[in-house]
């Protein structure tokens, strides 16, 4: 496989706009005779197909949610971030271009870095003019605040509902191109193959979920923005229904994987409590602006937080990094918390958490400024955890949160497969081995509003000659499309008739928990090696003993559930498998056997600073590991440090 | 810390197999259930029994299990979201709940949201609300510095208020007159106190209240149940504002009206 990530030439802030002026274009009366299906409604596919579709093509939109605006996108807490320096404190497109770089532990690629922090003020500027409500200064400026890996305050945010305000904007714009006829939506459809067409993408199969009825959709370009992957983990900070299956399937179909062991773990999130637990919450990062992290400077000390003198407490992440202190990275602050815990210092029942404390803010800025910046977020612990952070350290534990790794994408968003883009969390593009906080949403929204309306027409201009003759006109009768709803509802009656004991649910908490020991904040040889063994073992099993109760042909989210554990075993043996063979630590994937003296991650630059992208060669066979090199021209190779 | 406890419960959860089915409460004995546990996660714990005694378990909605996508939705006890104020049924928690308590469960009801299965229903009328005005007609690119419309932190607070609505549809389901009232009112009322939403304010509000309308949505009765039920505690202050830009646009007549609107 050859992986052309088609860099534009020049020099980097030139690279874009030279590349925008060099993109061929696809005439307005041409745009109507294309028809684009964008799978996902998150921040990514929300804007992509509002965007597209008042560029003129025609659009279908797919989300498995019965509406747009549930998408997983909806959840996110904290903020996002512009280069704008409304508060001139320095900032600039090339400093948080250079941030999101040194955050992605140099395994990003520099060009689309560089265009992501030169478009992110072109997203504010829209989201304030489709009326989105952000923070606003007693002047009535945007008002901003930091969060981690940076030294300046860039971030963006609506209370604690940031990605629930972005989404809505987005989502308005959509509903409004739906009012207009220009996009069909279709809500509760499960995207569950991608088809293909003389090798180019041509169409997807669906599964209503309210019918189950299987159809076929055939297309002249097809857009996966369907999110993350963290639920591969079983318990993980992502909505329930987040899932690998739309990616996975396209992987197999030869879309080359980027990356897929890079999975962040967040550090803020509130502890497990029990074998009931069905997912994890997160407490927005931006809490770290104000809270402040500690534990028992000695092991095992039981008293009460309130009881602990301060000179008995350890402020550990001030303490290790005192140029970013609270506000260190997550992966790092990940893993000093599984440092401190590891060494006995953990609290809460379980010695699985540390303190976020708000005692000095609350002290210093008083309880109602507090609750001002994060009152929803302390009132979503008091309801999860029942105790009120007002007067008692909040208790949090990282928990898995993001997938840096998605499918491989070159410049203009297209993968391996000709006519396929991929956009949002979905792709590995931008955040190389960690993401910085508030980056997902900048990224989400610069390839849908202002990436990908471009770059397609790189694609649909190099096939409309063809495509415009009538004799080559594609509908869902075309053969590919009946194998794929063959092989659709072939996969369908296999679960239905297996009728073993163990609900798809128990398959998925297992898997997890292999991965979480295995693949986690930790890794080593052994453990993966081990898990390499242990996913095959379940998969097989799975697909013996899985109990998928009720009918094809109605609402039956067992099945639902059993299709995406299914692509999960799967695709978390490919997991640990690039896990396994990038012999080095960067950003969130941290192996043991490769640590400094004090315990940061040591990278291999010389053997891996390339982007591993696995291309798919059959079931029971292995992968092949491709490479894609990446020269780090302006941001020179360092090691990382926030000390 | 909290302190777990275990409850034994008896539930009276609705079962309906699709929309032309009759369905009715079917009686589970549920014990083992952590006071730790979230409403949904007790059901996820009944669902696995059903699943081992081979019964089809039942079905809900549900996606971010924090109360923010607006997917949950069951009418626990005759309450849309259960008896706590402010939170939907995702994060509402086991320990609001009694040993020995027998709890009655039911989909979100009313005419515009017909039953998918069990507790699933079809709350499609809402996005269509939506689609006829509940937007800035702003194309992506070109916009303004975000910074040159200066607006004051109290309109933008008061706009997030409304703002903050999950369009769970726990407000129709609490209506007597099964009216959208708060839902519409949020939208209207987020977009009035922007300078940017300004512009087609009156085709905003006459188009949506005649879509809703046309899906079936009464009319509101000034019973309040729908604030007293709002998980995001939505002030039914929107209604009143709603009402009044409702009127204002009455005078301009830049309306399109409810004829030029269908269903679709
Ligand atoms: C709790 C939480 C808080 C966060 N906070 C922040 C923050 O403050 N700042 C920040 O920058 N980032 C944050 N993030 C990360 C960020 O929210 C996500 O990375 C981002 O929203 C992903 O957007 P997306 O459009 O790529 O995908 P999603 O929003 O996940 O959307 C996926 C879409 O694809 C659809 N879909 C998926 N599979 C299929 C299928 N098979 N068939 C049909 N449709 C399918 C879904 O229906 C959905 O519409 C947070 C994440 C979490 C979990
Ligand atoms: S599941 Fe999202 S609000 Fe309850």
């Amino acid at each position: 496989m050859k992986l052309d990530a088609k860099i534009p030439d020049g020099p980097i802030e030139r690279k874009w706009t030279q590349h925008k002026n060099e993109l061929k274009l696809v005439n307005p009366a041409n745009k109507r005779k294309f028809n684009i299906l964008v799978v996902g409604s998150g921040l990514a596919g929300a804007s992509a197909a509002a965007t597209l579709a008042e560029l003129g093509y025609r659009v279908d939109c797919f989300a498995f949610q019965d509406s747009p605006r549930r998408a997983h996108s909806i959840a996110a807490q904290g903020g996002i971030n512009a280069a704008k320096n409304y508060p001139n404190d320095g900032d600039s497109v090339f400093r948080l271009f250079y941030d999101t770089v040194k955050g992605g532990d140099f395994r990003s690629r520099e060009a689309n870095v560089y265009r992501l922090a030169e478009v992110s003020n072109a997203i504010i500027d829209q989201c304030v003019a489709q009326g989105v409500p952000f923070a606003r200064e007693y002047g009535g400026t945007l008002a901003n605040r930091s969060f981690g890996g940076a030294l300046v305050s860039r971030t963006f945010y609506a209370r604690g509902q940031t990605g629930q305000q972005l989404l809505l904007g987005a989502y308005s714009a959509l509903e409004r191109q739906i009012g207009l006829g220009t996009v069909k939506m279709h809500a509760r459809h499960e995207m569950l193959e991608l088809v293909l067409v003389d090798g180019h993408a041509r169409g997807i199969v669906t599964r209503d979920l309210t019918t189950g009825q299987i159809e076929s959709w055939a297309g002249d370009a097809v857009v996966l923005a369907t999110g993350g992957y963290g639920n591969t983990f079983f318990l993980s900070t992502n909505a329930a229904g987040c899932n690998v299956t739309a990616t996975f399937r396209a992987y197999k179909k030869g879309a080359a994987f980027a990356n897929p062991c890079y999975t962040q773990i967040h550090p803020t999130c509130i502890p497990v409590t029990g074998d009931h637990q069905s997912k994890l919450t997160l407490m927005s990062e931006s809490l770290r602006n104000d809270g402040r992290v500690w534990v028992p400077r000695e092991k095992g000390d039981k008293r009460k937080p309130g009881e602990i003198p301060e000179g008995e407490r350890d402020y550990y992440l001030e303490r290790k990094y005192p140029s970013f202190g609270n506000l260190s990275p997550r992966d790092i602050a990940s893993r000093a918390a599984k440092q401190v815990c590891d060494d006995g210092r953990g609290v809460g029942e379980t010695g699985l958490g540390v303190y976020l404390d708000f005692a000095d803010a609350i002290q210093r800025l008083g309880e109602n400024v507090v609750r001002d910046r994060y009152g929803n977020l302390f009132q979503m612990y008091e309801q999860i955890t029942g105790e009120n952070p007002y007067q008692t350290p909040m208790r949090i534990f990282p928990a898995v949160h993001y997938s840096m790794g998605g499918l491989w994408v070159d410049y203009n968003l297209m993968s391996t497969i000709p006519g396929l883009h991929v956009l949002g969390e979905a792709n590995f593009s931008d955040h190389g081995a960690n993401r910085l906080g508030a980056s997902a949403l900048m990224q989400g929204l610069a390839d849908g509003y202002f990436v990908i309306p471009y770059t397609i027409a790189a694609y649909l201009s190099s096939v409309q000659v063809e495509r415009f003759d009538p004799k080559n006109k594609l509908t869902t009768d075309h053969p590919a499309f009946k194998e794929a709803e063959t092989a659709v509802k072939g996969r369908i009656d296999r679960l239905l008739g297996i009728e073993g004991k163990k609900s798809p649910t128990a398959f998925h908490r297992e898997l997890g928990h292999i991965l979480w020991n295995k693949c986690g904040m930790a890794r080593n040889k052994q453990g993966l090696t081990e898990a390499l063994q242990e996913i095959p073992a379940l998969r097989e099993e799975f697909w013996k003993n899985v109990n998928v109760l009720g009918e094809a042909g109605t609402l039956n989210q067992q099945l639902e559930k059993a299709g995406r554990v299914a692509d999960f075993l799967e695709f978390g043996e490919l997991l640990v498998r690039d896990a396994l063979e990038r012999e080095e630590s960067c950003g969130g994937h941290f192996r043991e056997e490769h640590q400094t003296a004090d315990g940061e991650a040591l990278r291999d630059d010389e053997h891996f600073a390339h982007v591993a992208a696995w291309e798919y060669q059959g079931d029971g066979k292995k992968p092949i590991r491709n490479v894609e090199p990446l020269a780090f021209e302006t941001v020179h190779l360092a090691t990382r440090s926030y000390k | 810390m909290s302190t777990q406890a275990n409850l034994h419960l008896k539930l009276h959860v609705w079962r309906q197999k699709n929309a032309s089915d009759r369905g009715g409460f079917v009686e589970y004995d549920v014990p083992g259930v952590s006071s730790d546990m979230s409403f949904l996660e007790m059901f996820d714990v009944l669902n696995e029994r059903l699943i081992e005694k081979g019964e089809e378990p039942v079905a809900f909605d549900h996606d971010c299990r924090e109360g923010i996508c607006g997917m949950c939705s069951m009418v626990i006890n005759g309450q849309p979201h259960g008896p706590k104020r402010g939170v939907t049924t995702c994060q509402l928690h086991m320990r609001t709940f009694h040993d020995g308590q027998e709890i009655w469960v039911e989909p979100f009801r009313s005419s515009a949201f017909p039953v998918v299965k069990d507790l699933v229903v079809d709350r499609g009328a809402l996005d269509r609300m939506v689609q006829a005005g509940g937007f800035v007609s702003v194309r992506t690119g070109g916009a303004p510095d975000a910074n040159a419309t200066p607006i004051s932190k109290v309109e933008a607070d008061l706009s997030m208020d409304a703002a903050a609505c999950i369009g769970c549809g726990a407000c129709v389901a609490s209506c007597k007159n099964g009216s959208a009232a708060l839902f519409l009112g949020a939208q209207v009322s987020k977009y009035k106190h922007l300078p940017q939403g300004l512009t087609e304010r009156h085709e905003r509000v006459a188009n949506m209240m005649a879509q809703a309308d046309l899906e079936g949505f009464g009319a509101c009765g000034n019973q309040a149940e729908c604030e007293a039920v709002c998980p995001k505690e939505i002030p039914i202050r929107v209604i009143a504002e709603m009402y009044r830009e409702y009127l204002r646009s009455t005078f301009t007549g830049r309306a399109i009206g409810k004829q030029d609107r269908k269903r679709t």
